[in-house]
């Protein structure tokens, strides 16, 4: 659009026409584009969870949530290892990344608002986001996996231990910079009226500010959850999976991701029907993290704070 | 106009921590002579000394600063600001001498910016593990390793990646990493613009709350996931159906030759990048979208725009670079992307030409290999491409965090 605007002049009133014709042909042309484009982009997800909801329900009962895995090539057997595994893996990685993460965000909002130190750290928050899960992988198995030294606990082998604290260093940068937000939303008011009454600042803080923060600094924290929950990448060299029951830091762990990319890449039906299952439990945990997410900051309960 | 919102939440603030500071260094400087002659202090007094680091605080920020307004000042005679501040310098040192809570606050402050620092630390222990891991594939083949190949002498083929006789070359992954990335970028974009113009622009606001949620969960989504859907769903799809129309329509090309009947490959690795990486450059370019100012779209309506006239030239163009940073962060996520990519591009370390053939990416590499790599060297070849990976995401992120950014800073100015 936007051409052959000089055609001729004596034929004005039809050429006017014809380009009013043109622009609101174009507009409809634009309108019907983005409508099938969003069509487009859902139509994948629906996809996706149809065939998860179809696939999934299917393969699961009560063995494969009470049930380690057959060996291979026999029918049967279950993931409870796997959720257990997911569970002890990602109830390490929330303990390393959820402190941290907050501190750092308690850092960004309440100490170091506008000072240089403030926009660095941010800055690395989000490059540290961004770097890939395999990367962070290769770097927790060259620090905790590979060296045999007892200055590291748990190394020289791969372990849960390992697979956890890469997993808590990718909850880090999410918690960090939700936290921040939420808390900058808190008036200042309130610090102020807890100050004036002789609190001193770090128990403000704790008790005052993050308080009135804390729904939208759980949601932080369970989006960073969810986001780790689903992560193979990381587990492939530092957890490393495991066939059979295990709750020790010290060994390698079984994960529910980690389950699913081996299961799927197997040559089995019986083992696909299980991957199947795996995806539909963990989406299930996801999707329920993600609209609680969504619920909690909908409602409003910082909207009208700031 | 922005600076000027910014402000006007800080000054009353500002003014209450100032009449607040100077009240009680007032206060304070003429309780002087009770404080140090009397034994025992009045209880509220007591009470307001926890306050004493807030007062410190404040009392730099007024000695940075020219002085209060004449009108905050307490009405009643008292010394001038300056000597206030020397004064209440004074008696915050016998305040702080007497253990009220400076300690613990000083130690909660400092926790603070270890947990902050960290990140730091965290960043730098990554980038000092890679290049120790790298140092001897760097040594032995240098920049080389990521331009060229070892070539056989007896077949003049050229041999990528050879962990058995020592070859490395990571030639073959940059191809198949820039290759899916690219073909995904190509797919998701338009699309991803036209979710963002129908979400923003066009969409009744009955279903633009449920449309964004749905496109929020297709980032929840875990690789993993996606992963195991492209397997089951997407390559037979794409075998069956979508690659012998290409080779019909575009064989001519050379680009979809028809010697892969796996379906694997680069188009299917693209395709299911590219529903990876859409919510991402979507939710970011609605982010930008609606970061330009009310009153641009109203002028373009005002001059006879039609709704699409008005999308192209009032809010695409001023939301220009912040799309291209939302574009660009896609493509940071896209070449990172580890577990779906590998299950479907069909991890064979070669270079051919049709988009249809089995290749292989950098991080699915890594996947495959790293955990059963046997020789030093190929550890060592393995974590340099993960380094290399490290450096271009970061470039790559940050690059986009600032274009995002320049768009974005002047967000708020559009309430007026």
């Amino acid at each position: 659009m936007g051409s052959g605007n000089s055609k001729g002049e004596d034929k004005l009133p039809t050429e006017h026409k014809m380009r009013a014709r043109i622009r609101a042909l174009t507009d409809g042309a634009a309108t019907g584009l983005a409508v099938l484009s969003t069509v487009l982009v859902v139509a994948p997800l629906i996809a996706i969870f149809v065939y998860l909801l179809y696939k999934g329900a299917s393969s699961l009962n009560l063995a494969f949530f009470t049930e380690i895995p057959k060996p291979e090539g026999e029918l049967g057997g279950g993931m409870a290892n796997a959720i257990l595994g997911s569970a002890i893996l990602l109830g390490l990685a929330s303990a390393i990344g959820i402190p941290i993460g907050i501190g750092g965000g308690i850092f960004l909002a309440e100490f170091g608002r506008g000072t240089k130190l403030a926009d660095a750290v941010r800055f690395t928050a989000d490059v540290l986001n961004g770097v890939p899960s395999i990367v962070m992988g290769v770097a927790i198995y060259g620090l905790i996996v590979k060296p045999q030294s007892h200055w590291i606990p748990f190394s020289g082998h791969f372990s849960a231990f390992s697979g956890g604290v890469a997993l808590g260093i990718m909850m880090i940068p999410t918690v960090c910079r939700t936290s921040e937000e939420m808390l900058l939303m808190v008036p200042h008011a309130v610090r102020e009226a807890a100050l004036a009454l002789g609190v001193p600042n770090w128990r403000s803080v704790l008790s005052i500010t993050v308080k009135t923060a804390s729904p939208g600094i759980i949601t932080g924290c369970m989006l960073a959850f969810a986001r780790v929950a689903g992560e193979t990448a990381p587990l492939l060299f530092t957890a490393l999976g495991n066939q059979f029951w295990s709750t020790s830091l010290n060994e390698p762990i079984a994960a529910l991701p980690l389950q699913i990319y081996i299961y799927a890449l197997s040559p089995y039906d019986d083992l696909h029907r299980l991957a199947w299952g795996g995806a539909l439990v963990l989406i299930v945990l996801i999707v329920l993290a993600v609209s609680l997410v969504r619920y909690v900051t909908s409602r409003g309960v910082l909207k009208g704070a700031s | 106009m922005f600076l000027r919102r910014r402000k006007s939440v800080c000054p009353g603030h500002e003014a209450v921590e100032r009449l607040f500071a100077q009240g009680f260094a007032d206060a304070c400087a003429s309780f002087c002579g009770l404080v140090t002659s009397c034994s025992s202090l009045p209880g509220s007094l007591r009470k307001v000394n926890v306050n004493v680091p807030e007062i410190h605080i404040s009392q730099a920020q007024l000695q940075a600063e020219p002085g209060p307004p004449e009108g905050q000042r307490p009405a009643d005679g008292q010394p001038p600001a300056k000597a206030a501040a020397v004064e209440a310098s004074a008696i915050r040192r016998f305040l702080l001498s007497r253990g009220n809570s400076a300690i613990t606050d000083l130690g909660f402050h400092w926790l603070m910016v270890l947990c902050a620092l960290s990140i730091f630390g965290i960043v730098v222990l990554i980038a000092v593990e890679l290049v120790k891991g790298a140092q001897l594939s760097w040594s032995t083949s240098g920049l080389d390793f990521f331009f060229r190949a070892f070539v056989d002498p007896d077949t003049k083929l050229p041999m990528y990646w050879d962990p058995v006789n020592g070859h490395f070359s990571a030639l073959p992954f940059v191809y198949g990493t820039l290759v899916s990335s690219f073909l995904a970028l190509l797919l998701a974009v338009p699309l991803a613009i036209g979710v963002a113009v129908f979400l923003t622009e066009m969409c009744p606001e009955a279903l633009r709350g449920p449309l964004a949620f749905l496109t929020e969960l297709l980032a929840a989504i875990p690789s993993v996931i996606y992963g195991l859907w492209a397997v089951f769903v997407l390559v037979p799809l794409l075998r069956e159906h979508v690659n012998p129309l290409l080779q019909q329509l575009l064989g001519w090309t050379g680009f979809f030759g028809s010697d892969n009947p796996t379906g694997l490959g680069f188009v299917a690795a693209g395709v299911i990048l590219a529903v990876m990486i859409l919510p991402i450059i979507s939710s970011l370019t609605r982010e930008v979208m609606t970061a330009v100012p009310h009153s641009q779209r109203e002028a373009v309506l005002a001059l006879g725009a039609t709704r699409w006239e008005m999308i192209r030239m009032g809010v695409l163009r001023n939301a220009r670079i912040g799309i291209v940073g939302a574009v660009i962060l896609g493509l940071g996520r896209a070449l990172g992307e580890t577990m779906a990519v590998t299950m479907v591009i069909g991890n064979t370390p070669e270079i051919s030409r049709s988009l249809l053939a089995n290749g292989t990416s950098m991080a699915s590499v890594i996947a495959n290999e790293y955990g059963e790599a046997t020789t030093d060297l190929h550890f060592s070849a393995l974590t340099e491409i993960a380094l290399a990976l490290f450096i271009v995401t970061i470039i790559v992120n940050a690059l986009a965090r600032v274009l995002v950014w320049v768009v974005t800073r002047g967000a708020p100015a559009r309430v007026n």
